[in-house]
């Protein structure tokens, strides 16, 4: 392969398709024909940043996390925290949460560099459960088992309020995944994503080319933190709400579900796993409330024997499999 | 102090024989099953229904629950688990996350969300006391008891392992697979009697831990990581490794509950990191095998 068919190879999935172009039209229309299922729309686009953000993790520096939760709840336990003592500006907070997520997410990543995927499996669980265990035992700044309320984040710029029908807080959100969807897009077509594709596949080989794996892993560990943090803080922001349950080991297996559904490898799998798995838990709950969780188990189970890659040939969306690998 | 440490050793074992099988698949066929604590709820809910239902007695039920689950577990193995053992570890998660999804919808539509209890027979209920002040030793019968079948499980299983072909063949399967193969050794059996084992010990462990765990559809969840902490610090290649771990383990959620109830189990998971950041691959574990 010559020099110029290889930056063709690299520069043609960075280019933007058509179809990625009418999807993000799409989505934007969405909360404004739609202001009825705003609450619903709110909800998604938070998930799908979340699920965004365990996607550079997992999907693209291939690390098992099972504990991503604990930069979703940092981010929402410290915007709502903000909010209530000091500051109750939304972007404020926001950044504070994305900054708080990537401090964690530094502080930590250099625990899942090593040993095997079952340390890391451990080590990413543990993290989670250690915050788990201290937001429940700080009830007197996080509010414990009863959550933190009456957290008030106060009108975006000044001017759009956070009203009951969550009209604002659709906007928002989907304005917050948008422009990280943008920014990560250079991010996972730059130098460094390549290299982090590469990284999955082939540790020792990059290695041998003189790249720094650790440090790679580490950077990419600390920017899925850090985007995981502007979730969290984006759900306690637009619910006006945090609880342990922004921690919880449930929440940390739904984005992973949510992500392999939609595909991990390649940025759409996060939005599209998160609309999947919104609207699957939506059906499922509306039959069966209580016993949802057996079906979303049975559908996983059969998804992981059959393989995700056969059990969604008959539909073939969007071309995925050129997009993702050329 | 005794007592806490005497409690303590008697969680750590039943831990062991929860996590037991959990270790010998991990290590045998390198999988990682999450969902190994619903065969443990599997085998809790067994001896309840047994006991409450049809009035079996408490030593009939033990063996029951093990069988039961053992053979759930080869039933399993047959059909659905095989099928995993060549994946990448992520899709083994998911698969038996979904496993255990399942498994804690479908008890809480049979069984109700609520905890069940079991009446414990008369002679396992006394308690005996030695000495007095700091150093007083009281020991529950159940406790007890559990230590005592724990410890002439893990002998029992050890010497299998040692002294006889089947163990001759486990080990030399754990070590590599596929040269065991090669030698004419039925490694797909030996995985098959493997895995139903650690289901039935993991049944057999769950039964026993009914009074002392507690026992309610979200079983498996919460203690998922517990087990997964044996197999991870003990290591996966011994019988002794995840012992130790689980000893250690239970000794440490014990002192940790009663000095810092605060903390809760804030101690293990801390202890749990550092000890996987000292020596990834486990703290028994033998150098140079994944």
């Amino acid at each position: 392969m010559s020099a110029a068919d290889a930056s063709a190879r690299l520069v043609r999935p960075v280019r933007w398709r058509a179809w990625e172009v009418v999807l993000w039209v799409a989505i934007w229309i969405a909360p404004f024909a739609l202001p009825q299922y705003a609450a619903l729309i709110n909800e998604i686009a938070i998930f799908a940043l979340f699920a965004v953000s365990l996607d550079i993790v997992l999907g693209y520096a291939g690390i098992v996390s099972l504990g991503h939760a604990a930069f979703f709840g940092a981010g929402g336990y410290a915007s709502a925290l903000l909010a209530k003592h000091l500051i109750a500006d939304p972007l404020v907070g926001l950044a504070l949460g994305t900054a708080i997520g990537a401090v964690l997410g530094a502080l930590t990543s250099p625990m899942i560099v090593r040993g095997t995927d079952l340390t890391r499996l451990m080590v990413t669980m543990g993290v989670a459960l250690v915050l788990l265990e201290l937001a429940n035992k700080f009830d007197n700044i996080t509010g414990g088992a009863d959550g933190l309320q009456g957290v008030v984040t106060a009108p975006l710029f000044g001017v759009f309020e956070f009203d009951l029908a969550a009209r604002t807080a659709s906007f928002y959100s989907v304005s917050v995944l948008f422009v990280v969807f943008i920014v990560l897009r250079r991010v996972v077509h730059s130098p460094f994503g390549v290299s982090l594709q590469a990284l999955r596949d082939n540790r020792l080989r990059l290695a041998a080319v003189g790249m720094s794996v650790q440090g790679r892993l580490m950077a990419a560990y600390t920017l899925g933190a850090a985007i995981a943090g502007a979730a969290g803080a984006l759900l306690s922001q637009t619910t006006g709400f945090a609880s342990l349950d922004l921690l919880d080991f449930h929440r940390s297996a739904d984005v992973m579900l949510a992500l392999v559904i939609g595909g991990a490898g390649w940025l759409w799998g996060g939005l599209a796993g998160a609309i999947a798995f919104k609207v699957l838990h939506d059906l499922l709950s509306a039959i069966t409330p209580q016993y949802w969780t057996f079906w979303i188990g049975l559908f996983l189970v059969v998804l992981m024997l059959v393989g995700r890659e056969r059990l969604m040939r008959p539909w073939t969306w969007f071309d995925r499999g050129r997009g993702r690998r050329t | 102090m005794l007592t806490l440490l005497f409690d303590g050793i008697a969680y750590g074992m039943l831990l062991f024989v929860l996590s037991l099988g959990l270790a010998v698949t991990m290590g045998l066929m390198n999988l990682i099953n999450l969902a190994h604590g619903a065969f443990a709820m599997a085998g809790g809910y067994v001896l309840v229904v047994l006991m409450e239902r049809f009035g079996w007695p408490f030593l009939a039920c033990l063996p029951a629950a093990f069988v039961v689950t053992a053979l759930a577990g080869a039933l399993l193995e047959r059909t659905i688990y095989r099928p995993m053992y060549g994946k990448p570890h992520l899709d083994q998660v998911l698969f038996s996350i979904g496993l255990t999804f399942m498994a804690v919808a479908a008890v809480d539509y049979v069984m109700g969300s609520q905890q069940v209890n079991t009446q414990t027979p008369e002679w396992l209920r006394g308690r005996f006391e030695y000495g007095s002040g700091d150093w007083m030793l009281g020991m529950g019968a159940y406790r007890l008891f559990i230590v005592a079948v724990c410890v002439a499980l893990t002998l029992g299983l050890q010497a299998i392992l040692n002294r006889t072909r089947f163990g001759t063949r486990l080990r030399a399967s754990v070590d590599d697979p596929r040269v065991a193969a090669a030698l004419g050794i039925p490694v797909n059996q030996v995985f098959l009697v493997t895995f139903a084992v650690g289901s039935g010990l993991a049944g057999l462990g769950g039964a026993l831990g009914v009074d002392i765990l507690g026992l309610d559809p979200s079983f498996p969840f919460k203690f998922m990581v517990y087990f997964l902490i044996v197999c991870a610090v003990g290591g996966t290649s011994s019988i002794s490794g995840p012992l130790l771990a689980a000893v250690v383990l239970g000794i440490a959620d014990v002192f940790g509950k009663y000095y810092v109830p605060k903390l809760g189990g804030f101690i293990v998971y801390v202890l749990m990191i550092a000890i996987l950041l000292w020596r990834p691959q486990g703290l028994f574990a033998r150098e140079g095998r994944h």
